[in-house]
């Protein structure tokens, strides 16, 4: 199919950033201010959602601004793997703005008016990523997204927001100005562009195995925001956020953003027969699964509920890596609809954190005993997205650990399928026991505080956790996107 | 022979000095000096508009005789190479004197003719066509730019203007007898065009490159001649640092570009090694200076060294990327470091300290000022989207083509940078107000008015940097085959 042309990629950006233009220039109409984003994120879906049907039909939507540089365009391209990360981004975006409005007001928060424009802007750097058309593109928006959710992170301003943000941007800004610029560098040494190709864009390219495999350790590394150990200590660090941050941003957006760049890079730089060839995927899958197993295991030692949550990112995301180096064509469709899976789940749980906390306080899971008769509807919530990090149908969960356990051994490696049954084991032994306390343990005296939901908060979580369940029970999109992918 | 172009804009500024001699009150001389330097700008806009991208060929070019019994001539003339300094140097000159306009509040006139007359000199240097006139100017710079730092300078201003003064004269004589050699190898000519052209022996090459190498390497500065630029930077009130980072520096390499690689072809060829070696010593070198320092300017100025190590990197790399990056990133570090050292300016007015121990917590006394100050830190990194991010990509895929080490250590001087410039960033912005203590007010408009138009030039060659790379291109590609031999201009 030919690609068409639209300007709707740049449309999907201008609109979260209007949208935090908006709320600077309302910054003494709260109750206006306070309208923009959620609209601002309806609109931006429907635009994400009106170049869907062109994608699953195998085409694409382009549009190329300006040449920047010999073989290198200011360009978008929205394609497969584009469109689930920006799916996931807009469609979520729509529940947080609800749920933040709720968890800013109610904690009666300050710099509101920072907080709700940075948080558009990051959508912007986000919808902008997914839609880059080569790596110039994308890097511009991948430091904007590290550069506007810095003030999201010491947002608190008190020394553990100073120190926590402090760590966020030197590990980010770190890998972005050593590996990941030598990665670029070579790259347009090496090929002379920047592009994305299907393929891969260093498939033909002259260069020796060793430089390409320097190359792509230094892609894998430099894109921090995939947190592939040992590039993981930013993440627990931007904990110190406030809760719809770590939900939406720390969950999905710049995480996403991490694996969606390596994906690119596996995908659209190096293509998965250069990288089969240089025997980088097996490597790559070691190097992962230890990740997996390694965050899994510091998570079982957080008592604090959102650290629990951010090492179960860190060991999450490297699922999407697993699925893909993986190589097999099952396993990638599994990496690649985990993207979503996760998404929906994990800001399921960090609402839940987040309501749990506006509600009662409360942050540590030993103190959260028999809040769960208080807290219905969020842990009950709670309990749906565990099932779903678990693996368990019929939730979204289930599906992607499906093709990735089903993928490993079509790709005839059962290592990886223990590391996948192992992990899951893991899951369920750091997830249930928050609902063990929650619903079963008795309540302490101390803790007969008046504890309700509220519902500005709950609407939303209660809503992302049926959207995990929906997706376990119809992945039909998901899958034809990762299937538009790998073929 | 058409219109002086070139000649009026060298000389705008000389006669607008003349003017100010006969002015009395304070303020009409700032008023002078900053329409005379706004004029000058539009002249070079003028001119860029009218520069045909396509040659590599002189452009405006004017000859008369001089002294024609030694062969001198009063010959002017620009190509891609010059065009964008001659511009760099006009759009300077006008912040310059907005950045004056408070600070300097004793000896204005004199003070305002000093600049003019030095950036009709800088001018000069850049057009200049003929080696002889090129070597007055050069020289001539001098004695502005150490009355600059020596008179309204700070308390250390007569050591700093002196070891400038000594340091850049030291170079300079060695360039003098490199001249001298060239004019009696060459047939008696000073015509810079006619020396490029003759084929001289490597021995004599090699000779001619290394002088050329201490008078150009004290400019720039490159490691060890570097130590001057600290003190002078320090000492000197903003505008002369401004001149210093955004132009001064940029003569160095620019007397690489005109004279070392067209005229000593094989034996830039054969040093490039050492260049490339002496670069990554200057970016990792400056780097960690920078990040040892706690005076404000003292970290602006070195880091000065580093960045100008990125330039010389990607001019010895040899080839097409390296070169045009590297000329790109002499414009972009103008523009960078030129508004980080307004900026440092601005914020010592207010403080009266550049400690940075002693800040903290700015971005709620001034949030405009910090807003932008994050722009520029984040250009002096190169952070994509910005003009330097252009550049360092050109120039390290450049040296990355030369010498895969060679390249990683620059990356490693990248990384230092962002080290120090958010670490930087941080002690001055952000953290709890701790400069609840000065009465900080923000920027006002002539403030803005200086700042503004640096700010889009970050922007602008960060995101569509077409226009300037096309004026340097057909230059590039010229010189390269004058270095490499005919057919291999890569």
């Amino acid at each position: 199919m030919d690609p068409e042309t639209s300007i709707r990629p740049l449309l999907a950006i201008a609109v979260p950033a209007l949208a935090a233009l908006a709320v600077v220039l309302l910054n003494n109409r709260e109750k206006l201010r306070d309208v923009v984003s959620p609209l601002a994120a309806i609109a931006l879906f429907a635009i994400v959602a009106s170049m869907a049907p062109t994608v699953l039909a195998g085409g694409t939507v382009d549009l190329r601004l300006f040449e920047i540089l010999p073989g290198i365009d200011f360009a978008f391209r929205v394609d497969a793997l584009g469109m689930v990360f920006a799916t996931v981004s807009s469609l979520l975006w729509i529940v947080a703005a609800f749920y933040s409005i709720g968890y800013m007001r109610h904690l009666n928060e300050h710099a509101q008016t920072r907080f709700f424009a940075c948080f558009a802007t990051s959508l912007a750097a986000a919808v902008g990523g997914a839609f880059a058309a080569n790596l110039f593109t994308l890097v511009i928006f991948y430091e904007v997204l590290s550069l506007v959710t810095y003030p999201l992170v010491y947002h608190h301003e008190d020394e553990e927001g100073w120190t926590g943000s402090r760590k966020y941007l030197v590990y980010l800004m770190g890998a972005s100005k050593s590996v990941l610029l030598a990665a670029l560098a070579l790259t347009y040494h090496i090929a002379g562009s920047l592009d994305f190709v299907a393929g891969g864009l260093l498939a033909r390219a002259d260069a020796s195995a060793a430089l390409l495999t320097v190359v792509y350790f230094c892609y894998l590394f430099g894109f921090a925001k995939a947190a592939v150990m040992p590039v993981h200590a930013w993440l627990p660090a931007a904990m110190v956020a406030p809760t719809p941050v770590s939900a939406l941003l720390h969950a999905v957006a710049v995480v996403k953003m991490g694996v969606f760049c390596v994906l690119r890079m596996l995908f659209h730089v190096f293509g998965v027969e250069l990288v089969g060839k240089l025997g980088l995927g097996i490597a790559t899958a070691y190097l992962v699964s230890f990740t997996i197993l390694m965050a899994s295991v510091y998570a079982l030692t957080r008592d604090d509920l959102k650290a629990r949550l951010a090492y179960s990112t860190v060991s999450q995301l490297s699922y999407v890596v697993l699925g893909v180096v993986l190589l097999s064509p099952v396993a990638m469709v599994g990496g690649i609809i985990h993207i979503a899976a996760h998404a929906f789940s994990k800001i399921t749980l960090f609402f839940c954190a987040g309501s749990i906390y506006c509600a009662s306080g409360k942050r540590n899971i030993s103190d959260m005993a028999g809040i769960g008769r208080r807290l219905p509807w969020t842990m009950g919530a709670f309990f749906i997205a565990s099932l779903s990090m678990i693996g368990v149908p019929p939730t979204a969960g289930f599906v992607s650990k499906w093709y990735l356990a089903t993928g490993s051994v079509d790709a005839g490696h059962i290592a990886f399928l223990a590391v996948l049954l192992v992990s899951s084991i893991l899951n369920a032994a750091y997830f249930l026991p928050v609902s063990y306390t929650a619903f079963f343990e008795t309540e302490t005296q101390e803790s007969r505080t008046p504890v309700r939901e509220i519902p500005m908060m709950t609407i939303p979580l209660v809503a992302t956790a049926i959207l995990s369940v929906l997706m376990g029970i119809f992945p039909g999109y998901f899958l034809a996107l990762a299937d538009g992918v790998v073929k | 022979m058409g219109f002086p172009l070139l000649s009026l804009i060298v000389f705008t500024p000389v006669a607008g000095a003349a003017v100010l001699m006969f002015l009395r009150r304070d303020d009409a001389v700032r008023w002078t000096a900053l329409g005379v330097t706004i004029l000058d700008l539009a002249l070079c806009v003028a001119m860029l508009a009218s520069f045909d991208t396509t040659t590599h060929e002189m452009q405006f070019t004017e000859r008369r005789p001089w002294v024609p019994a030694l062969g001198i001539t009063y010959a002017l003339g620009i190509d891609g190479i010059s065009a964008l300094f001659v511009f760099l140097t006009a759009l300077l000159g006008w912040i310059c004197v907005l950045a004056s306009w408070a600070a300097i509040d004793r000896k204005v006139k004199e003070f305002m003719v000093s600049l003019l007359v030095m950036q009709a000199l800088m001018l000069g240097v850049f057009c200049a066509l003929d080696l002889f006139l090129f070597y007055v100017f050069w020289e001539a710079m001098l004695i502005p730019m150490y009355l600059i730092i020596g008179v309204w300078g700070g308390d250390g201003r007569v050591y700093a203007a002196f070891k400038f003064f000594l340091y850049t004269l030291a170079g300079s004589l060695l360039f003098l007898i490199g001249v001298i050699v060239l004019y009696f190898h060459g047939g008696e000519t000073f015509d810079i065009l006619a020396l490029t052209a003759q084929d001289l022996p490597f021995q004599v090459q090699s000779w001619l490159f290394f002088a050329f190498l201490v008078a150009f390497a004290v400019k720039v500065p490159m490691v060890p001649v570097h130590t001057w630029l600290p003190d002078a930077h320090v000492q000197a009130p903003t505008a002369g640092s401004i001149i210093l980072a955004g132009v001064l520096l940029k003569m160095g390499a620019y007397g690489f570009l005109r004279f070392s690689l067209p005229m000593l072809p094989q034996a830039s060829v054969h040093y490039s090694t050492l260049m490339l070696a002496l670069s990554a010593l200057a970016i990792v070198y400056g780097g960690l200076l920078a990040l040892a320092q706690d005076d404000l300017k003292k970290l602006v100025a070195y880091s000065s060294i580093s960045h100008m190590g990125f330039v010389t990197l990607g001019i010895f790399a040899l080839n097409l990327r390296g070169l045009e990056g590297g000329i790109l990133q002499m414009f972009n570090h103008g523009v960078t470091t030129g508004a980080l050292f307004l900026f440092v300016g601005l914020i010592y007015e207010r403080t009266h300290t550049r400690s940075m121990a002693e800040y903290g917590g700015l971005m709620k006394a001034a949030p405009v000022y910090t807003a932008f100050l994050a722009l520029f830190v984040l250009s002096a990194m190169a952070l994509p989207g910005t003009n330097s991010f252009v550049g360092e990509l050109l120039v390290l895929s450049g040296g990355f083509a030369a010498d895969l080490a060679i390249g990683a250590t620059a990356v490693l001087g990248a990384l230092l940078g962002a080290a120090y410039l958010l670490g930087m960033y941080r002690k001055v912005a952000l953290g709890p107000a701790s400069v609840a203590r000065f009465s900080i007010r923000d920027v006002n408009a002539r403030e803005m008015a200086a700042i503004l138009p640096l700010a889009a030039f970050v922007l602008w060659v960060g995101l569509y940097p077409k226009p300037f790379l096309d004026i340097i291109d057909a230059s590039a590609k010229h010189l390269l085959m004058q270095v490499h031999g005919e057919g291999s201009g890569q």
